[in-house]
């Protein structure tokens, strides 16, 4: 029997995350439509006044992107938790921050990505136009992993706590705000026609600092929760 | 290997080709704790653990890619089939299995028929018998570590599984485990822990 390699194992992850969450659709749709519906209710609360929807746009749909993400980082471990096979994946023999990786992909391929695909239709509803919902996918695009990577770390540390879905949200929106700042500002400053590479260029440069640093130390964070 | 804690200390045991090492003791004794320094899930308070002279944190996943463990827990996801749960958990371990062989091996749990079921539709027994189903395919891994393996199996599983572990045992590899049942397995060598005394 040939051992599977590296990247087998993490292809392996990562099918088998997906294969779940799509067995469980009912957990991917709750952060999706929760997403929906709080971008929704700002033009109904604020009224139809299209220059101030232009303005608040961007704001609002990263923030509701924010919460969605952290909705549903609550089960990227407990699951695995509760029925042992994370106790399986630490004793892989294969690097555990590569796994934890692999993981994350693919909660972000099920949760991240879904908001990314349905955000310029939301954009609509706040009058913005075609360029502006470009950057603003592509800020998505940059951002919402960096949101996952980093919500790992929060959802290894706060593994197995009672209450650790309050915990998880005051430890890890203070490190979602300079993702705000960028994500937001990049469609704000296409809106003002002052150009968005390089609001774009630093939710890169977030997006591989955290790549780096994040899987190594949410694998920590789990051989911790785990002892 | 040497392990030490509050929960016991001056401990001291090696384990050779064919070993069974029982670990005995009470509820809370710390079998389950022992065990689980000996995965290097856990780390000793003081003490230190040893595959082939080096200490298992160093090893790292050399020794890691020489162990089965099987926890309290089954490591099953309920949304899988057995067949899925069983190859998916065996490629995380880094061992390949194909479908065949991975059918071959329930059929031996006596589960060929329910291969198809998610496992979150099976009796607590029966999801057991899917998680030992992965020592039939670890054969060549020569350390397995075993928390409790008999528990919620019936009399013919509990047959299967011991002589699947004298085989083990025979052919050269090395057992742990703990269990309360009186199952009684023939091995080349027997060492016994007793805790909590």
């Amino acid at each position: 029997m040939n051992r599977p390699g590296l990247l087998d194992c993490m292809k392996t992850v990562i099918a088998r995350d997906i294969r779940i969450a799509l067995r469980r659709r009912a957990d991917v749709m709750t952060s999706l439509i929760f997403f929906v519906i709080v971008v929704s209710l700002f033009p109904l609360g604020i009224g139809a006044d299209p220059v101030l929807l232009r303005t608040l746009g961007p704001g609002v749909v990263w923030v509701a992107a924010l919460l969605a993400c952290m909705l549903a980082l609550g089960r990227l471990f407990a699951n695995d938790h509760a029925d042992g096979t994370l106790e399986q994946l630490i004793l892989s023999p294969q690097p555990l921050s590569l796994l934890v990786l692999a993981k994350t992909i693919a909660h972000w391929l099920t949760t991240g990505l879904p908001l990314v695909v349905i955000a310029p239709l939301l954009g609509l509803q706040f009058n913005l136009d075609a360029d502006a919902l470009l950057v603003l996918i592509a800020s998505l695009l940059l951002g919402t992993p960096t949101l996952s990577l980093i919500g790992a770390i929060g959802a290894a540390l706060t593994l197995g706590l009672r209450g650790g879905g309050a915990l998880l949200a005051l430890l890890i929106l203070p490190l979602y705000i300079p993702v705000l700042i960028f994500g937001a500002g990049a469609v704000e400053a296409t809106a003002a026609a002052l150009g968005a590479t390089a609001h774009l260029s630093i939710l890169g440069a977030l997006l591989l600092c955290t790549l780096v640093f994040a899987p190594w130390a949410t694998a920590l964070a789990l051989k911790i929760a785990t002892e | 290997m040497r392990g030490e804690r509050s929960l016991f200390k001056g401990l001291c045991f090696a384990m050779r080709p064919g070993t069974l090492l029982a670990v005995r003791g009470v509820n809370g004794s710390g079998k389950t704790s022992l065990l689980r320094m000996m995965c290097g899930l856990l780390t000793p308070a003081a003490g230190t653990l040893k595959w082939n002279d080096t200490e298992i944190g160093e090893a790292g996943e050399e020794f890691r890619a020489q162990l089965i463990y099987l926890g309290h827990l089954n490591g099953l996801k309920d949304e899988l089939n057995a067949t899925e749960n069983l190859r998916l958990s065996l490629r995380v371990a880094g061992i390949a299995v194909n479908d065949a062989e991975a059918v071959a091996a329930l059929e031996w749990s006596g589960l060929r028929e329910r291969r198809h079921q998610p496992c979150g539709t099976l009796s607590q027994g029966q999801r057991r018998r899917v998680a030992l189903a992965r020592l039939q395919l670890s054969q060549a891994r020569p350390l397995w570590i075993l928390d409790e393996p008999f528990t919620a199996l019936d009399v013919a599983s509990v047959e299967r599984t011991r002589d699947l572990i004298v085989n083990h045992l025979a052919a050269g590899g090395m057992v742990a485990l703990t269990t309360h049942q009186e199952v009684p397995i023939t091995a080349p060598i027997t060492a016994t822990v007793e805790l909590g005394v």
